[in-house]
């Protein structure tokens, strides 16, 4: 009863703003002059880094390009799901039946991204995953779109070179949910498949305060190196803890999936973290110049340096405008998809494009280590994986 | 063997965070009966001011730590002043709903003023790594920890049971009516006690960042902690609360460490046995109020 009376309340405000907007002339622009963009993201909870980060960088984006794509005005309306499934699809009805928007975007966690994922075929409008990571997400509609990445991608990478660079022993310590289950999965196929051996495996609670048991139970396994993924922001704490504990100076490296040294959180988690070995797609400290200027602006705009959620936002938000830009300001969903797939250009991370086929990023992976560059904490770069598609499709 | 006493070293080191941590609550909850679920706020608050004055005033560890108690203890008894000393009279359901809203303003707050990511205090190379004592390896911090959680514990013992502090305080417990009648200022004895368990659970929070880890959703991923530690011990005294901590410690560590996959249940589990064999708690009065 309570609730619908405050539903009524809304509705009656929302349309009294509405009136009085159409009365005063605030909305000059006819619906097909601009272009609505609905972001989804987590902006308060566990996951609000990322959300912080991908709205920052399209915010930067805008301001470089301008708001004007193929005679169209874009405006962003972001919504707070705090990475809560049941939100997100609330969000994200919203958006679509009340504000008309012509896409939906970002998504922090996987099961945002799916929540939406049949409102996006049913509206026919593109959905731009800039965060999620799990390899499942693009094969629930047709008019999805990801320009983050796999946990795949890196998770199989990091198998591969482990082997290679004499790793024969490996334990593995993974968050108990999804994106943990798909990185574990990965890795081991891919490192078992070149002889390498998992002589212990650990899946911790995702909501876990101490990890010392479990670290414990690590060194006693006497492996050559920990493959680790853990949310991002559990990163510093799993470090810390891992050189308390003596890991290091054990000879048991850490190795894994960017997620554990994400630049966002990298330079607060002190020398332990020095000699991580990992798999991911980007790095602040990619060496090109277009990543150079753009960590420059990230910093001089928001005061710290972007981290790879950051960048997914910037190709995301990239992608849109050219896709735009490719239909002459069309907003018709079909013909925008259609448009982004096998778009290729140059990210801050390196080359990337769109799998036609899957919809899906293809881009370099990079193997890096974690070292001190003028005083700071960098992931540096030593080797690359060309083009990497998503190896985790289930449909082949 | 060696690896049993490591696990049991960490988990006692585990259960004397955990019994710093909660037992400010123990003495709100249990002496003065009120239900703060806002305690877990002043620990965070604590643990944000040891962080700023180590981290970006270049203060020492050692320094900050008294500091995270008192401005802990502050906050707290400007809190009790002026919000909660009306509320003690009320319901049990008004105080939830109180201190549950209090959470989550303190949760917006530090959000805004220090974001939402993750903080770590700066610790000086003292207390870091791990040494070998008889091939047991005992970690530096975790070892201040006890040591300092072991002397709390001592000297709020004795501060209880022994001065005159402490008779007037369990007097103005069990019955504050005659307490006041005989001329102890109850109130103030409230007030004060109310802040000295804000303080402790101040300094529980500046020592917990290394442990737990310390972000704006420390009051509400920890509170269910504080409460299993407060049912379980009992809330009549702080010996229960204690034990229990050093309990659940252990009891959590060396399930995590023997039986990983079950890890995570194995302090849920300890906690259902123990209230259906003692629903009061290990130390609960039987004749509850």
């Amino acid at each position: 009863m309570f609730e619908r009376k405050q539903l009524s309340h809304k509705a009656t405000w929302a349309a009294a703003v509405a009136a009085i907007a159409g009365l005063a002339g605030f909305a000059p622009a006819k619906a097909q002059d601009s272009v609505k963009i609905g972001l989804i993201l987590p902006m308060t909870g566990g996951q609000a880094s990322t959300g912080k980060q991908i709205e920052n960088a399209i915010k930067l984006y805008m301001q470089q390009k301008g708001d004007t794509v193929a005679g169209k005005k874009i405006e962003v309306i972001v919504k707070d799901d705090a990475a809560i499934p049941d939100k997100t699809k609330t969000a994200a009805q919203e958006l679509i039946v009340n504000d008309k928007v012509n896409f939906i975007a970002g998504f922090g966690v996987t099961p945002a991204a799916l929540a939406a994922a049949p409102l996006a075929t049913q509206a026919k409008i593109p959905e731009v995953v800039m965060a999620a990571g799990t390899s499942i997400i693009t094969e629930r509609s047709p008019y999805i779109v990801r320009t983050s990445f796999t946990l795949a991608q890196s998770s199989t990478i990091i198998g591969d070179w482990a082997v290679k660079n004499g790793i024969k022993k490996v334990a593995t310590l993974t968050s108990d949910y999804a994106p943990g289950n798909d990185a574990l999965n990965f890795f081991k196929q891919h490192f078992t498949a070149g002889g390498g051996e998992v002589v212990e495996e650990v899946k911790v609670p995702l909501q876990n305060p101490d990890f010392a048991p479990f670290l414990q139970r690590m060194k006693d396994a006497k492996p050559d190196a920990i493959f680790v993924f853990v949310p991002a922001g559990q990163g510093g704490n799993f470090m810390k803890q891992y050189a308390e504990r003596g890991l290091d100076k054990a000879g048991i490296k850490v190795i894994g999936p960017g997620d554990v040294t994400d630049d966002d959180l990298l330079n607060n988690m002190g020398d332990a973290v020095l000699g991580t070995v990992t798999a991911h797609l980007y790095s602040a400290a990619h060496p090109s110049q277009m990543n150079k200027d753009f960590v420059a602006a990230y910093k001089k705009a928001f005061g710290n340096r972007p981290g790879f959620m950051a960048v997914g936002g910037y190709d995301g938000i990239h992608l849109i405008y050219e896709a735009l830009k490719k239909t002459g300001g069309d907003t018709d969903g079909t013909k925008l998809v259609e448009a982004m797939k096998g778009m290729k250009w140059e990210s801050p991370r390196g080359p990337i494009s769109i799998d036609p086929e899957t919809r899906d990023i293809v881009q370099n992976i990079y193997i890096r280590k974690v070292e001190k560059v003028d005083g700071e904490l960098y992931n540096v770069e030593f080797a690359t994986f060309e083009a990497v598609k998503d190896l985790g499709k289930t449909k082949k | 063997m060696t690896a049993i006493l490591t696990n049991l070293f960490d988990g006692v080191a585990y259960g004397m965070l955990l019994f710093v941590l909660a037992c400010g609550l123990a003495v709100t909850l249990g002496l003065m009966n009120f239900v703060n679920l806002a305690h877990g706020a002043f620990a965070m608050a604590g643990g944000y001011v040891c962080m700023v004055l180590v981290n970006r005033m270049g203060w020492p560890f050692f320094a900050a730590l008294p500091l995270a108690f008192v401005s802990s203890a502050a906050i707290g008894i400007v809190l009790e002043r002026t919000l909660y000393r009306h509320l003690y009279a009320r319901s049990h359901l008004d105080q939830v709903l109180f201190t549950i809203g209090l959470t989550f303003m303190s949760v917006a707050a530090v959000d805004y003023v220090q974001g939402s990511s993750r903080v770590f205090i700066n610790l000086p190379a003292a207390l870091q790594g791990q040494f070998d004592l008889f091939g047991v390896g005992i970690g530096r911090y975790r070892l201040m920890i006890i040591v300092i959680c072991g002397l709390l514990t001592i000297a709020l013992q004795m501060v209880l049971a022994k001065t005159r502090f402490g008779s007037r305080l369990r007097a103005a417990v069990d019955d504050p009516r005659a307490a006041s009648g005989l001329g102890i200022n109850v109130p103030q004895v409230f007030a004060f006690t109310f802040a000295f368990g804000c303080g402790l659970a101040g300094l529980g929070g500046a020592l917990s960042a290394e442990i737990l880890g310390l972000d704006p959703y420390f009051p509400l991923k920890f509170m269910i902690y504080f409460l299993i530690v407060v049912t379980v011990g009992g809330s009549s005294s702080i010996t229960g609360p204690f034990l229990a901590s050093l309990l659940l410690g252990i009891g959590d560590v060396a399930g995590k460490y023997y039986v990983p996959k079950m890890g995570p249940f194995v302090i849920y589990t300890m906690m259902i046995v123990i209230l259906i064999w003692r629903p009061n708690g290990l130390f609960g009065r039987t004749a509850a109020r």
